[in-house]
């Protein structure tokens, strides 16, 4: 039984110049316990689309889709007091700034109780014992001392583990987290990331990780799932990702990490991501992709079937009928 | 490289300007009401049916058409001189454009250069140029322009160079703080690399980066002008009689408040409505040019 | 926070001693001699000239003068009126109660329904509260206050007749010893109906004074909330599944009256320059009325030692808000 089911999402932007389609019918599943990691350059929709889950996006998203189930309910259609029981209590979401992501005017402390008050009832006396339980597992030292801290007398990692605390607070089903570390120096990533990894043992809760970077989804990621320009591209388990990409802009993506290299100069993956005014016709990927022909320009790809991980190419790769790339 | 992007092109910021602005179907109002204004500020004495200072003794204090006693003659009634209101009500339009567009210009051009200076010049400079605005500021505005006019003699001209001078470091404020934060950019860094000299650095790379604000401190300012203007000549001590300038004549007719509401009513409606109709292009003008508020 | 505090009462004094400076050179920038001026039209002989040139000091060097004048006002020395002959401080002090009694109602008025009306037009953006309480604050700052002044005159004065044109109180009530407040005096005496007189002459003036702060406050409120709304902390709050109310009164609120606070202290100027209209519509027997009857009558000092109390009370507050707005923003109080 799947944690969450969403098929068929799209978002729409109403802007100066018209609509703009941030996401474009993607589908996603993740079961209990698993860690799903989106991947995609900026400008994807990858954080749009869990935005949209959520029900955090402004007054200028118009959301779609056929179906959105999270731990058997039914999110689409759900009322708004109803998801806000759910929100932030079995299914919670860590963002990508943290010092900007805690409110400036109170203690952290505070505000990781207020989620104890709200969703669990607890009283003052258990909201602290709470409070200081859930800063020692995510690692902040001193932690009763800490709970008095404003955010932004603490580092950037401190933050982010602050904002951790208040996520799993509430001993969430699911956790999002969009871009965790990247506002973060590299030796705190690394610590962040195995915080979340060790959190998903210790408590068997789901967790979708969004990211762009490709070091980040080997280490930590069961399964990935790619994002170019609002479609979903791909999806498959990370090692047959790694080892057998089917869409040429994964492969290219792999084909960028250092330590694949093979000569001197990286590869890189020539032009930028569409933005509303250059929506190529055909695959979206069609103008920077090395393989594209005639077709591609023109024919937008239909989706392949889950043996080859729901590729949207005309001509994927690593099918095993040939070789390529 | 392919070339099959679909054809939607980005929009100039002239154009992306105007489509923000045009959904503020207030602002939209405020600029016919302000063209209306500006067209009877520059035609004013050719449009009004009669002379704004003619004297019609036996006509005095006539009531507006549409009440009893009053006739078409004199659409909006007569003061107590026997002086047309319609007319005296036109012609008072081009006073209080004049006024607001020399005290802007005044305070804004000496503002912004002040500003600039103080932005790129030494600490010292800086301070000091902050200090004497601070100074500035510390008065209440219609004080020290009261004072001012005390001492430089009542009239109009006077009202306009001692609302100019108190409005002034708003924009010194606004202008160095803009600068400031500008400077700390790095397009700026790169002109300087380049070799841009100091002239063109203020005034071609950074200062139309700095002018959102200032614009619409200059629609906000048009309008302070006006009102202070218009304070002063109800005092007494801006336009004098018999000039029909608003304050002025609402300084006339504080006698005959219960008496004769017309001639109290109109003229400070009138100041509303044009005080009014700006303000609403400046909420439009802040709400268009501020990026925050931008939807794409 | 402790640097904070210095800074700001370093800068106080060079701005104290411009301010000084500029009431000091008023009287010697009017056309004319000073001296000539102040005797009025009387003319003077020329012993009795050369007497008061040496009163004066004018026949020092104009350093020696400023000198002499600023030790002057560090001890409350402000010259005499020509008009009463009183020490200007005194008649500061005398009137000065007046003018604060209103700017506080005024302030009130403003702060209690310019608050709320704020945070509804951002809870609401763009729908019809928002239009609604942000037209009528437009309208409300767009206004010339005298202007609104006379009309509510006419309206309740004139023709309801609930309110009295003038005044502070109804001149049958008189308090032996009075504090200045009429509103603590006339509860003090225990007179019946003085209370009653005492409110009934402020409701217009204060509704006039207030008028412009309660719009400026309304939208700037409105602007604060819509700015903190947009914030990264809004959208980690709303993530934690509170309530709108919670997020809007609580998380967004908080953090919207930093600004907010330092508009309601800066108003105080504003509020100081539209008491001299209101007070002089309203005979209310204020420093503002002061000032202006002052400058017609000619009465220099009045005029010169008003505008600096006047500008070193505004600077006082101007002070003190900078201090609160180092106290109730988190990252300045705590380094």
């Amino acid at each position: 039984m799947s944690l969450l089911r969403i098929r068929n999402l799209s978002v729409a932007f109403s802007t100066a110049s018209g609509a703009f389609q941030a996401v474009d019918a993607v589908d996603f599943d993740v079961d209990p316990g698993e860690i799903l990691a989106i991947v995609g350059e900026s400008g994807s929709g990858k954080s749009v689309s869990m935005l949209a889950l959520m029900g955090l996006l402004p007054w200028t998203a118009t959301v779609t889709a056929d179906e959105i189930t999270f731990d058997g309910k039914d999110l689409l259609r759900i009322d708004k007091n109803a998801r806000r029981r759910i929100v932030g209590n079995d299914l919670a979401m860590i963002f990508q700034e943290p010092m900007s992501a805690l409110n400036p005017c109170f203690t952290v402390g505070w505000q990781v109780k207020e989620s104890l008050r709200y969703h669990l009832g607890l009283d003052r006396a258990a909201q602290h014992r709470r409070a200081i339980e859930l800063f020692e597992q995510v690692g902040i030292p001193d932690p009763e001392k800490r709970l008095t801290a404003f955010p932004h007398q603490m580092s950037g990692g401190m933050n982010q583990r602050v904002m951790i605390a208040m996520a799993i607070s509430c001993k969430p089903k699911l956790l999002i987290a969009d871009e965790p570390t990247t506002a973060l120096d590299v030796t705190i990533q690394a610590q962040i990331l195995d915080l979340l990894a060790d959190l998903r043992n210790e408590t068997g809760m789901g967790l979708v990780l969004i990211t762009h970077d490709m070091g980040v989804v080997a280490e930590t990621a069961e399964r990935v799932s790619v994002q170019y320009a609002g479609q979903k591209i791909e999806e498959q388990p990370v090692g047959p990702l790694f080892n057998k990409p089917h869409h040429p802009y994964t492969a290219a993506l792999l084909d960028a990490l250092p330590e694949r290299a093979i000569e001197r100069l990286l590869p890189t993956i020539p032009g930028v991501v569409p933005g509303q005014f250059d929506r190529p016709t055909g695959c979206l990927f069609s103008p920077r992709c090395k393989f594209a022909d005639a077709t591609c320009k023109t024919t937008p790809p239909a989706t392949a079937g889950t043996d080859l991980g729901n590729v949207r190419c005309h001509y994927p790769l690593n099918t095993g009928e040939g070789i390529a790339s | 490289m392919s070339d099959t992007a679909s054809d939607v092109a980005r929009p100039s910021p002239l154009r992306e300007f105007w489509f923000y602005f045009r959904e503020n179907r207030g602002a939209v109002i405020g600029l016919w009401i302000f063209g209306v204004f500006a067209f009877l500020a520059l035609f004013g004495p050719w449009i009004a049916p009669h002379d704004a200072t003619a004297q019609f003794r036996d006509a005095t204090l006539q009531p507006p058409f549409w009440q009893e006693g009053g006739n078409w003659t004199f659409p909006l009634g007569t003061d107590p001189l026997g002086r047309d209101m319609l007319s005296r009500l036109i012609v008072g339009a081009r006073f209080s454009f004049f006024v607001g567009v020399v005290v802007v210009s005044i305070a804004a051009s000496g503002g912004i250069l002040m500003g600039l200076v103080a932005g790129f010049a030494p600490k010292w400079v800086d301070t000091i140029i902050m200090r004497i605005m601070d100074v500035i500021l510390a008065f209440p505005s219609l004080l020290l322009a009261l004072v001012l006019v005390a001492i430089l003699g009542p009239s109009l001209t006077n009202a306009m160079i001692a609302i100019a001078i108190v409005l002034q470091p708003h924009y010194v404020r606004l202008t160095r703080a803009s600068v400031l934060s500008e400077l700390q950019k790095d397009y700026v860094t790169s002109a300087k690399v380049v070799g841009a000299g100091l002239p063109r650095l203020m005034f071609v790379t950074v200062l139309p980066n700095c002018l959102a604000p200032i614009i619409v401190q200059a629609a906000l300012s048009f309008s302070t002008a006006i009102l202070d203007a218009a304070a002063l000549g109800f005092l007494g001590m801006g336009a004098q009689p018999p000039t029909p300038e608003w304050g002025t004549m609402l300084a006339e007719a504080r006698e005959f408040i219960l008496r004769a509401w017309w001639v109290v009513t109109l003229p400070g409606l009138a100041i509303l409505v044009t005080v009014l109709a700006i303000n609403l292009m400046g909420d439009g003008l802040r709400d268009a040019l501020d990026p925050k508020l931008k939807r794409s | 926070m402790l640097n904070y505090v210095l800074i700001r009462l370093l800068t106080f004094v060079p701005t104290f001693v411009g301010v000084t400076l500029i009431s000091f050179g008023f009287i010697r920038l009017l056309p004319g001699d000073p001296i000539i001026v102040m005797a009025g039209e009387r003319g003077l002989t020329d012993e009795r000239y050369a007497e008061l040139e040496a009163q004066f000091g004018f026949d020092r060097p104009i350093f020696v003068q400023f000198w002499e004048y600023l030790t002057g006002v560090l001890q409350g020395d402000l010259g005499n009126s020509f008009v009463t002959k009183r020490p200007v401080w005194d008649e500061f002090f005398a009137l000065f109660p007046a003018t604060l009694e209103l700017s506080i109602c005024a302030m009130f008025f403003a702060v209690v329904l310019g608050l709320p009306a704020g945070v509804i037009a951002a809870v609401n953006r763009g729908k019809f509260y928002d239009r609604a309480l942000m037209s009528t604050a437009l309208i409300g700052y767009s206004m010339p206050i005298f202007w609104w002044a006379l009309l509510l005159i006419i309206v309740f004065s004139g023709n309801l007749q609930w309110t009295p044109v003038s005044g502070r109180i109804d001149l049958i009530y008189y308090f032996p010893d009075p504090t200045g407040f009429m509103l603590i005096d006339s509860l003090r005496s225990g007179q019946s109906g003085a209370f009653t007189s005492a409110v009934r002459h402020l409701v217009l003036p204060t509704i006039v004074l207030g008028t412009i702060p309660l719009a400026v406050i309304a939208r700037q409120t409105r602007s604060a909330m819509l700015e903190v709304l947009g914030e990264d902390y809004i959208r980690t709050a709303r993530a934690k599944g509170l309530t709108s109310g919670r997020i809007n009164g609580v998380h967004a609120l908080r953090n919207a009256l930093i600004p907010v606070i330092t508009v309601i202290g800066l108003s105080v100027g504003t509020l100081l320059a539209g008491a001299i209209l209101t007070e002089t519509i309203f005979s209310w027997p204020g420093i503002g009325k002061w000032m202006v009857d002052s400058i017609f009558r000619r009465d220099y000092p009045v005029v010169q030692g008003g505008l600096l109390l006047i500008a070193v009370a505004v600077m006082i507050v101007n002070l003190t808000v900078d201090m609160l707005y180092g106290v109730i923003n988190p990252k300045i109080r705590k380094r």
